[in-house]
């Protein structure tokens, strides 16, 4: 930790007020370069404490960066996490208010609902599918808080790894009912397909980001609980929205889901 | 039309000339001819049946520019075909020499083999499942005898639509056992996720490519013929390639494919 706990208290405002108030930020290393990993996810469970404080409920965990190609770019071994709140859900076929978001940008994703809590270390793709109860296609809506989407990891994690909007919805499956490496998943823009992907585009299997999120979490003595809902972070790029758009994902073997922007 | 047939010979000639000889030439449509896409199309019969004369015989055909990124890239609305002959035809796992090649790069696509012809105009989606015997993972492997593939359509409609070589894999699957536009791809090279993609990268859906092919030809009263193999667009972006290269596709419910080359 290099950050004190005022910076840290004060930085997290600062943030969380961004994201209320849907205005941007610089990145917040720009200020504080001497910042390390531990003072990123210090501010985001800060964020975390005053949204609890106010009344919101965290409904789920997410996964961000899960790419190779993402997380070479941006020197990394791991991907980054997140959670999603009660008033960032969306339910299918709902409307998103674009006035209330910054920048947004969509990304199609497999959910996993966990059956029995996950702790790391030693977390593997098989213990991720033994305590699974099932999995189900998601759209989320990424909205980062700075400026032109510029940032680098600190600063990412620190603002809650643009979490912003989510939509679950679909055919649930088991997971020894789908290959999660060749799945494939169509997300359509006002009708157009425009992005296409697999299963493996994630750390080569949905499962593997679970696992690394369960060992991170074992790092700092927590854990996943049981129940909870893991967006297992985008098998596409993430496609840029704006109001009047709306987006349909289809994704083999699960059916489809749709959100409006508003 | 706007070339005599003299000179359509005489740039058929040419590129067969680099076909056989591996070496490249430059673009058509930088020489200052007015060639249209009909042109083209001539001047690749008279490759093609350079082929022919010399002892190949047609075992398919294969449609290119399928994905939006590949007619932005070419300034086109419309996909393209070429013929498969029997001297393109790997079989899974096997070993393809460099030099029978100039500049190869690897797409992943699915491979329809027919078991009924199919005469436009008018040929619907159910006419493509209709007449299909089983869809198969495929490679193609393209090449282009036009100098750093410069290509614009004229070029590449030309030189038989940059056909390579192909590769069929491990397994068949009866088409209405898959949701060919759902149905995801993961593009390994040397062990390592390049590329996933999804059917509907291809027209929306394969079958969709199958039934413009099949249109598109009946128009000048030419069938797909029972017994055909059709390749139908590539799902992911190509992948160059070089010797000692292994690569890997897997398609969610249809299967693999892997090819060598050294």
């Amino acid at each position: 930790m290099q950050l004190n706990r005022e910076t840290i208290a004060q930085l997290a405002e600062h943030l969380e007020n961004a994201e209320l108030q849907a205005h941007d930020v610089v990145k917040i290393t720009d200020a504080h370069p001497e910042m390390d990993w531990d003072d990123a996810y210090a501010i985001q469970e800060e964020i975390r404490r005053r949204k609890i404080a106010r009344g919101t409920k965290i409904v789920g965990l997410k996964c961000g960066l899960t790419s190779y190609s993402k997380m070479r770019q941006m020197g990394v071994e791991t991907p980054c996490f997140g959670f999603v709140t009660d008033y960032g859900c969306v339910p299918d076929g709902g409307e998103v208010k674009v006035a209330e978001l910054i920048h947004p940008k969509i990304e199609p994703e497999i959910c996993f609902v966990m059956k029995h809590a996950l702790k790391g270390p030693g977390c593997h793709i098989g213990a991720v599918l033994a305590a699974t109860d099932f999995i189900i296609p998601g759209l989320e809506i990424i909205d980062s808080r700075y400026r032109d989407f510029k940032f680098d990891l600190k600063s990412v994690i620190a603002d809650n790894t643009s979490a912003a909007r989510f939509v679950v919805g679909g055919q649930p499956q088991p997971v020894s009912e789908v290959d999660l490496r060749t799945v494939g998943l169509v997300m359509e823009k006002n009708g157009v397909p425009v992005a296409f992907g697999a299963g493996a585009a994630v750390l080569g299997h949905p499962a593997a980001a679970i696992a690394m999120l369960a060992n991170h979490l074992g790092a700092r003595g927590e854990e996943i609980p049981a129940g909870a809902l893991i967006l297992s972070g985008g098998v596409t790029e993430a496609v840029a929205v704006a109001a009047g758009d709306h987006i349909n994902l289809r994704v083999q073997g699960m059916g489809s889901l749709g959100v409006r922007f508003v | 039309m706007a070339l005599d047939a003299k000179t359509v010979e005489t740039l058929g000639d040419e590129l067969y000339a680099a076909l056989t000889g591996r070496h490249t030439i430059t673009p058509f449509t930088s020489r200052g001819l007015d060639l249209d896409i009909e042109d083209a199309y001539h001047i690749q019969q008279r490759m093609v049946g350079r082929r022919i004369e010399a002892g190949e015989r047609v075992v398919g055909k294969k449609i290119g520019v399928t994905s939006k990124v590949v007619m932005n890239m070419l300034d086109v609305h419309q996909p393209d075909f070429g013929y498969l002959l029997d001297g393109m035809v790997y079989n899974e796992g096997e070993t393809i020499p460099m030099d029978t090649l100039i500049q190869p790069r690897a797409e992943g696509e699915i491979a329809f083999i027919l078991k009924k012809d199919l005469l436009g105009p008018g040929v619907t989606n159910a006419d493509v499942l209709r007449a299909t015997e089983c869809v198969m993972p495929c490679f193609e492997i393209v090449d282009s005898r036009i100098h750093d593939w410069k290509i614009r359509i004229q070029d590449t409609v030309a030189d038989n639509a940059s056909c390579g070589v192909f590769v069929l894999g491990d397994q068949a699957v009866a088409p209405h056992k898959v949701d060919l536009a759902l149905c995801g791809m993961v593009l390994e090279k040397n062990g390592e996720i390049v590329g996933t993609g999804a059917g509907a990268a291809a027209l929306g859906s394969p079958v969709n490519a199958i039934a413009w092919l099949a249109n598109t030809l009946g128009r000048l009263g030419i069938p797909l013929k029972a017994g055909e193999v059709v390749l139908s667009g590539s799902l992911a972006a190509l992948i160059p390639v070089r010797s000692g290269d292994s690569l890997r596709i897997a398609i969610g419910g249809i299967g693999g494919c892997s090819v060598r080359f050294q």
